[in-house]
């Protein structure tokens, strides 16, 4: 049964499982707003996720907030919204349109609401929030911004979120701005008073607190991301602003100025680097890489597109690196405020010639803070660039989830780093001669030993790091760099694989798409059709995921774009043959939502009793 | 082709410097450059700069981008650590490597080519970043590796080999870097050692971005009649502005030595250069001046040279970045990471 079928009868009260969409312009003050409602029902211990739909825009364009809340835990995106908060009259006709039958609106009602958008099935909720804010506020900025926390309130009333637990954020918030934190306490009474005195009870979904998130936490991917970065020890970042990356460096400078400081001298043990466009900044993380210190630089589509030469060059002379690769929706531009999965090709094999890079697919945030400190171990382990492939939907919305939990015993793996007493007690060193047979040369530092000394470049070279166009020479190096890639698979995040129905089917996705393809798994039993569970996270990809495929009759690979490059690289990556994999696709921008994945694997499955008639 | 090294012949009447250290041990690998090419003077030149002031090869990293000068850093210091990079991307290598050890000496060999077309973006960051270093731009007004095309610093009216005739306006790295706010620019030729021998040392020495510019002809491809980079054509249009003579920390100056109407500007660590004006009330610590004077110059027809501007106080990478004195590939690990009782009470907040 699709969840959109669920039917309701008048008297029937649904606690704990509906979805809040708000309305709102661009630049009004919304955002924050927003977060707070879905914070506040963090703080009830009820599972909820909230999704930021917004435009590339810094003010005037319509922009949406989409909180889900599920009792059972299920807050991957939903087309049923319950109760539209409709702010931007320019949207007024399709957010009105969007709402489930038996759902609300709520809306300002400071001017009459056009006749010809009511609907008999919906529930209008008029609140006065401008003239409230008027009559209460003094400047055109603070009767903007109090409107927002103004529908805060009325919701609050409207759903039975706990005003106290509102009041206490803001205390938190604005302890050192007491008339900011007045306004905003006179605001949400507004809001909250007028709409318990004239629409109590009547929403026909409610909050109840549960005790679900005592282990959880409140986070983007981006701000995981970049603490993963101070605690792996990172030490030289370097980047170009870009959507949906742009936070992870604010992330990181924000942790290094409370976190990274000398306590002597109070100087920076942190260098960040705004470059002047994508190619510099990857060739400021080689060269510091090459130095030996541990540097990356968080980008996006159109980033990783300038700076494909240079990884190359980071391949072929063995530097490590670590890029994240908060993916957005291309080619080109594209929708930059928009979610996608469509940089897999790009990023598996970077630059011109043959190459092939390590990969790390975060599920979440919490998984964001411990593959980037993974990532540094990898690229310094298999002298390589390593990427840590998220996408905007985790970089930049606020997810519930599991606490970050550090063992204090961690010592980084810097790989094979030759010291001066190393290099002393050598005959002779060569850069890139296999003594292990691993395919991992031992690497020295600048600077540590005359012995060590040695030319990093990307024309021709020998195992001995000479410069060469000796067709041998140089293929003896590049078979051997083939070699220790492979050799990483095993090295990486196991995926996750659920097992638990046995089934001939498995649904295979990857990243974000986690929560509504599990949800849909939960959805599909209903119906009776039972599917297993792979969740890829790192590539080259390990026996493990091979294993899962070869041993499904047929692997449904959902994912973000629009070619199934997911499925094409495990067309061209493993051992299973093209027949058993089939997709399901959605790239329209917005997370993934479970009614997608229940259709597409209707559609898919179908399709296979067809062709096995 | 593959490298070739050296053949080690000892020559026992070389003299050693303060480190023990001949000037055979500065040299690289055997140049694989056309003979007579400008590049290779320049190799030895900066040879015998790194010889004088006893600097440790092995504390010194090398860079480059891609083209015929960029092969060089292979010819000088084989104990230090190199990287050829990218066509264009030395800068943002430099950068990064900088940023991490501000122990070592930086010195990236480019050209004009791949400093004023195809990584002009990247050499003007640079410059804004003053990233300590010192940067060899060895310029020759033409692509010699792709046989011959015209270059961004071809002068108008310069010819090709093939007699076709440069129109557009050249970029003059000297006077762009000026308005860019460089904290060292330099200007001279591969033919002249002794003028360039004491010019790199001082860009060793200046704590910040050096440039130093360099006239090198091209024996192959621009160094025919027509040519304003050809070795006859800088030889007459040459112009010394200033006179240039550096002198190390500690160095004792010999009380012989005629200075005649010098002055003298002292660098961050206390080394000394010192400058006599060629041209009257020529003074290389005023930017306009200098530009003023590169500009009225180069309108005769005329190369200044020498050490057009030094600003010896500016202030570099790490002073904007505000990094620790040492350098940050050297703190330990136990220094980088908060442990997880900062991440419990970060945590404490996200809820």
């Amino acid at each position: 049964m699709d969840q959109g079928s669920r039917d309701r009868t008048d008297d029937f009260v649904v606690t704990n499982d509906f979805v809040i969409k708000v309305a709102t312009v661009n630049g009004t003050g919304s955002a924050s707003a927003n977060g707070m409602l879905m914070q506040a029902i963090f703080r009830m211990g009820v599972p909820v996720s909230g999704k930021n739909v917004f435009p590339s825009n810094i003010q005037g364009l319509p922009t949406w907030y989409e909180i889900r809340v599920n009792k059972d835990g299920h807050v991957a995106r939903s087309r049923h919204v319950d109760l539209m908060v409709a702010m931007n009259p320019k949207t007024y006709e399709q957010d009105i349109a969007e709402v489930r039958p038996g759902g609300a609106v709520l809306f300002d009602s400071s001017w009459p609401l056009d006749e010809e958008l009511f609907r008999a099935d919906v529930l209008f909720l008029g609140v006065p929030l401008s003239h409230m804010c008027v009559e209460n506020f003094t400047g055109a900025r603070e009767r903007i911004l109090m409107k927002n926390i103004a529908y805060v309130g009325a919701v609050a009333a409207l759903l039975s979120i706990d005003v106290e637990v509102i009041e206490e954020m803001l205390g938190e918030k604005f302890s050192a701005k007491q008339h900011l934190m007045d306004s905003n306490n006179v605001a949400i009474r507004l809001g909250y008073d007028y709409a318990m005195e004239h629409f109590a009870g009547l929403l026909r979904v409610r909050l109840e607190a549960m005790d679900a998130n005592r282990d959880s936490v409140l986070m983007t991917g981006n701000m995981a991301a970049a603490l993963g970065c101070v605690y792996a020890g990172a030490t030289v970042g370097a980047w170009y602003p870009i959507t949906p990356a742009t936070s992870l460096m604010d992330s990181f400078r924000g942790f290094c100025a409370k976190l990274r400081k000398d306590p002597e001298t109070g100087k920076n043990l942190y260098c960040v680097i705004q470059a002047e466009d994508e190619l510099a900044a990857i060739g400021m993380v080689l060269g510091a890489g090459w130095m030996g210190a541990r540097a990356f630089t968080p980008t996006s589509g159109a980033g990783l597109s300038l700076m494909n030469e240079f990884l190359g060059l980071a391949y072929y002379a063995e530097i490590p690196a670590v890029i994240f690769d908060v993916q957005r929706a291309g080619p080109s531009t594209g929708m930059p405020t928009r979610t996608q999965q469509g940089d897999f090709f790009t990023v598996a094999f970077a630059s011109h010639g043959d190459t092939k890079h390590i990969l790390l697919f975060p599920g979440d945030p919490t998984e964001c803070f411990y593959f980037a400190v993974k990532a540094f171990d990898l690229a310094e382990r298999f002298q390589t660039p390593v990427f840590v492939v998220s996408d905007l939907d985790i970089g930049m919305n606020d997810w519930v989830c599991d606490k970050l939990e550090w063992d204090d015993a961690f010592v980084p793996d810097r790989g094979k780093v030759l010291s001066a007493e190393d290099l002393q007690g050598m005959d002779q060193f060569y850069r890139y001669l296999d003594v292990d047979g691993d395919g991992i040369p031992a690497r020295s530092l600048p600077g540590v030993d005359p012995k060590g000394a040695y030319f990093t470049r990307g024309s021709g070279h020998d195992r001995f790091g000479r410069y060469t166009e000796d067709g041998d020479l140089y293929q003896d190096v590049v078979d051997r760099i083939a070699r220790k890639i492979e050799g990483a698979a095993e090295a990486l995040p196991p995926p996750e694989v659920r097992l638990d129905n046995d089934a001939a089917v498995g649904l295979v996705t990857v990243g974000s798409c986690r929560g509504a393809v599990l949800e849909a798994i939960e959805l599909l039993a209903e119906e009776g059709i039972a599917l297993d569970f792979l969740r890829v996270t790192g590539f080259p990809f390990s026996t493990a995921v091979e294993e899962f495929l070869l041993s499904h009759d047929l692997n449904i690979v959902v994912e973000q774009n629009r070619d199934g490059q997911l499925k094409r690289l495990l067309m061209l990556e493993t051992a299973v043959p093209k027949r058993k994999l089939a997709s399901v696709l959605d790239y329209q921008g917005s997370p993934l939502s479970a009614h997608v994945v229940v259709q597409g694997v209707r559609d898919q499955l179908g399709l296979v009793a067809v062709e096995a008639g | 082709m593959t490298q070739t090294a050296k053949p080690s012949v000892q020559h026992p009447g070389l003299k050693p410097n303060k480190l023990g250290l001949t000037r055979r041990d500065y040299e690289g690998t055997q140049s694989t450059l056309c003979a007579g090419c400008g590049h290779d003077s320049i190799t030895a030149a900066i040879v015998q700069a790194f010889f004088e002031l006893d600097m440790p090869p092995h504390r010194v990293a090398k860079l480059s981008g891609i083209g015929c000068s960029s092969k060089t850093p292979t010819y000088f210091l084989s104990e230090a650590h190199g990287f050829n990079s990218l066509h264009g991307r030395m800068p943002s290598i430099a950068t990064g490597a900088n940023a991490a050890n501000s122990d070592l000496a930086y010195i990236g060999v480019s050209g004009d080519g791949d400093s004023l077309s195809i990584g002009l973006g990247g050499f003007c960051h640079l410059i804004r970043r003053n990233v300590n270093m010192l940067y060899m731009l060895e310029n020759n007004g033409v692509y010699g590796l792709t046989k011959g095309q015209f270059s961004a610093s071809a002068d108008v009216g310069t010819k090709a080999k093939r007699g076709e005739e440069n129109q557009m306006r050249p970029i003059d790295p000297a006077s762009m870097a000026l308005t860019l706010g460089a904290s060292f620019v330099a200007r001279s030729f591969s033919g002249d050692k002794k003028q360039l021998v004491p010019l790199i040392k001082a860009g060793l020495t200046h704590r910040g971005f050096a440039l130093v510019d360099i006239i090198s002809p091209c024996v192959t491809f621009n160094d025919h009649e027509g040519s304003t980079k050809s070795y006859a054509h800088t030889r007459e249009h040459g112009h010394e502005v200033v006179e240039t003579d550096f002198v190390p920390l500690l160095h004792e100056i010999k009380a012989e030595q005629d200075h005649g109407a010098s002055t003298a500007v002292t660098m961050h660590d206390g080394s000394v250069v010192r400058f006599r004006s060629v041209d009257e009330h020529y003074d290389p610590t005023d930017r306009d001046a200098a530009y003023a004077h590169l500009k009225k110059l180069q309108a005769k027809g005329e190369v200044a040279t020498g050490l057009l501007f030094i600003e010896p106080t500016s202030r570099d990478l790490h002073a904007f970045e505000n990094t620790v004195d040492e350098p940050l590939v050297g703190v330990p690990f136990e220094k980088l990471c908060p442990g997880s009782g900062v991440l419990t009470e970060l945590q404490s907040r996200w809820r």
